[in-house]
């Protein structure tokens, strides 16, 4: 494996691990609050319908983002007005969800283009074209920088460098702003913050309308930045890794960027590699693909710690009677 | 046994034989969809073609989930199509189970084979078809190095890469080829992300070919091809035109054929029953040539083609099929 390989590989994990951090901010600002959200493949597939089907229709990729954030929104608010305007049952609502985006695209997509539950293949404005750092054209030739700089920082869509952004957002408003406080305050005692005269109910909807907002730039990232157009199910479990990094990184933001990398770099080891000679040893190509959830599962059982979730996540609130 | 019974005895059995007779023929699209630019889309060609020529009509669904094969299939014969036509591997162990129960009613499944006494069973000789389009990619790299996505990893995925890599290696014995399965699981057929990851992947290891046998996953395939520059094959339908100038050529099935004998035999009351082989030989596989890869085709390339097709066609060459002993002498997976 040489220098240029290793590159590649994290060049790779970096378009794979944008979907899954901006998912799994999503989740973390859902979850902060105190609401439990297993839709997050459904908004995420959604979004990426909505985003793939407005950009095709109107050549512009910017207004088919603007149509896959909102829809993902919608969900957030249909996910709210269940979980917390009528303290259903939170894990059912996202389930639903899960379930109404997998059918919906695929009948939407049907009656709209007929091509079988897709949607036309994106061309030209109607897709994230890569940027090119300034500068990365020329640094190429230049030994060790070069390639670091050109093909691995350089070079992706507009949503990686938003994602990589939204790390350091994510961590400034929720541990340094009066807002994140009291957000993650009605995660953990909602019956405090009712009681300095803080609407519980009005947190609640504003972090999953984040979540749907956040969902949904991770979803037009799929169908209109890394692939060309919506496919159905397309997010292919995306979600719910998401999930479990969010687990992994204890539902801290620095941390869900380095449980999405690996998540990313295992997937891209395992799709660089598929059959492996280790010391005459031919591993087979099954197990270098389930590697990323054997992992999953060998770090979440043993190496993480304990991982606290936010003490009244998945309750509603109500208030005293 | 009154008159008034015979009568009506009689009655229902005209009625039954005039039902025999204008049995529609059925055909279950499975789970790519009816649209999937591939193999699903050409059997509904193919039965689209029937229903124009001959004027009949016939009954379609489509099914919706891995749940739901039984019960559409018992569904299909209950409501007295013959032949009832299911697509794909997949179908073969409900297949299994419902044809014995329904004697009167005849099954067709393609790319399978069901043992009983009233399926016939259409496989496709995809070997010989991926040996042509691996002789060109062979002839077309300019790199040394060819590729292969795969779907799901199942022996039917295994016989088109065995026979891809045989092609190009036997054309130019000192190239690499790299193989790639999407998955294990049926979310393989419709991963377009992970499919455009595994074509940078094998880019990036010089790959300026890559072949894709992976249904809904091929078109994040040959969009990433496009994208970088190099040259793709596609599969099962002619996809030349989904990128004109960068697809090389498609490995073609006859599946609308399939289909549309099996609809055409039962209306002319000769349908078989029994294992049917498409292969070379009787044109159930090839390579597509039209306007869109005119210009990427050259006359050498075709004539190496057409030459190697010849030659499996007279047995000069035997191309080895992966299904028949779970082994690729040309290929490691």
């Amino acid at each position: 494996m040489d220098f240029l390989t290793v590159v590649q590989i994290l060049d790779s994990t970096v378009r794979l691990a944008t979907p899954l951090l901006l998912a799994c901010l999503a989740g973390l600002f859902s979850e902060r609050a105190g609401v439990v959200d297993i839709g997050l493949e459904g908004k995420m597939l959604i979004a990426a319908f909505f985003s793939a089907a407005v950009a095709y229709s109107t050549g512009s990729v910017w207004l088919g983002l603007l149509a896959g954030v909102a829809a993902s929104m919608v969900f957030g608010v249909i996910h709210g007005l269940a979980s917390i305007t009528f303290r259903g049952d939170q894990l059912i609502s996202g389930v639903a969800l899960n379930f109404l985006a997998s059918g919906m695209t695929v009948l939407i997509a049907q009656d709209w283009f007929a091509q079988g539950g897709r949607t036309p293949a994106l061309d030209g404005a109607a897709r994230f074209s890569s940027i090119d750092l300034p500068g990365a054209g020329a640094l190429r030739d230049v030994p060790f920088i070069g390639p670091i700089y050109d093909d691995l920082i350089s070079g992706h869509t507009i949503l990686v460098y938003v994602a990589v952004l939204m790390v350091p957002l994510s961590w400034y408003v929720l541990f340094r702003t009066r807002f994140g406080l009291r957000l993650r305050a009605v995660g953990e005692n909602p019956g405090a913050v009712d009681t300095a005269g803080i609407s519980v109910v009005r947190l609640r909807y504003s972090a999953v309308l984040i979540c749907g907002f956040l969902c949904g730039l991770a979803g037009a990232y799929l169908a209109t930045g890394l692939a060309a157009g919506f496919v159905k199910d397309m997010t292919a479990g995306r979600g719910y890794i998401a999930l479990a990094a969010l687990i992994f990184a204890k539902w801290r933001p620095w941390y869900a960027l380095g449980a999405c990398l690996l998540f990313g770099l295992l997937e891209s080891i395992g799709n660089r590699y598929q059959s492996l000679d280790l010391l005459g040893l031919q591993i087979p190509s099954q197990f270098m693909q389930a590697l990323p959830y054997i992992l999953t599962v060998v770090i979440l059982a043993g190496f993480v710690g304990k991982a606290t979730p936010p003490r009244a996540g998945g309750t509603p609130y109500v208030k005293e009677k | 046994m009154t008159f008034m019974q015979k009568l009506l005895g009689a009655a229902a059995g005209a009625a039954l034989l005039a039902g025999a007779a204008q049995a529609e023929p059925g055909l279950i699209i499975d789970l790519g969809g009816k649209f999937d630019k591939s193999f699903n889309e050409s059997a509904y060609t193919g039965a689209q073609r029937w229903k124009e020529e001959t004027g009949n009509d016939y009954m379609e669904t489509e099914l919706q989930s891995e749940a739901q094969r039984e019960q559409t299939m018992r569904r299909m014969a209950e409501r007295g199509a013959n032949p009832v036509v299911v697509l794909g591997f997949a179908n073969a162990s409900t297949l299994e189970k419902v044809a014995p129960d329904y004697p009167d009613t005849n099954f067709v499944i393609v790319d399978m084979v069901v043992d009983q006494p009233n399926v016939q069973s259409v496989v496709f000789s995809e070997h010989e078809g991926s040996y042509l389009v691996g002789v060109m990619a062979a002839k077309a790299s300019e790199t040394g190095t060819v590729s292969f996505v795969g779907g799901m990893d199942v022996p039917l995925i295994r016989k088109f890469a065995c026979g891809y890599a045989q092609g190009a290696k036997d054309t130019n014995p000192d190239i690499n080829v790299v193989a790639n399965m999407t998955g294990t699981t049926p979310t393989a057929w419709n991963d377009p992300v992970k499919g455009g990851e595994l074509t940078r992947a094998q880019i990036s290891q010089g790959s300026d070919v890559v072949y894709a046998a992976a249904g809904g996953t091929g078109v994040g395939v040959l969009q990433t091809a496009a994208d970088e520059g190099i040259l793709a094959i596609g599969v099962d339908s002619n996809q030349n035109y989904l990128h004109p100038g960068s697809i090389l050529t498609s490995m073609t099935k006859q599946v609308d054929k399939a289909v549309y004998d099996a609809f055409q035999s039962a209306a002319e009351g000769n349908f078989q029953t029994g294992l049917q082989v498409k292969d070379l030989a009787s044109e159930g596989v090839g390579y597509a040539m039209d306007e869109h890869n005119a210009d990427l085709v050259t006359e050498e390339m075709q004539q190496a083609v057409d030459e190697a097709a010849e030659k499996i066609k007279s047995g000069e060459i035997a191309v080895h099929d992966y299904t028949s002993d779970d082994s690729c002498p040309a290929l490691s997976f």
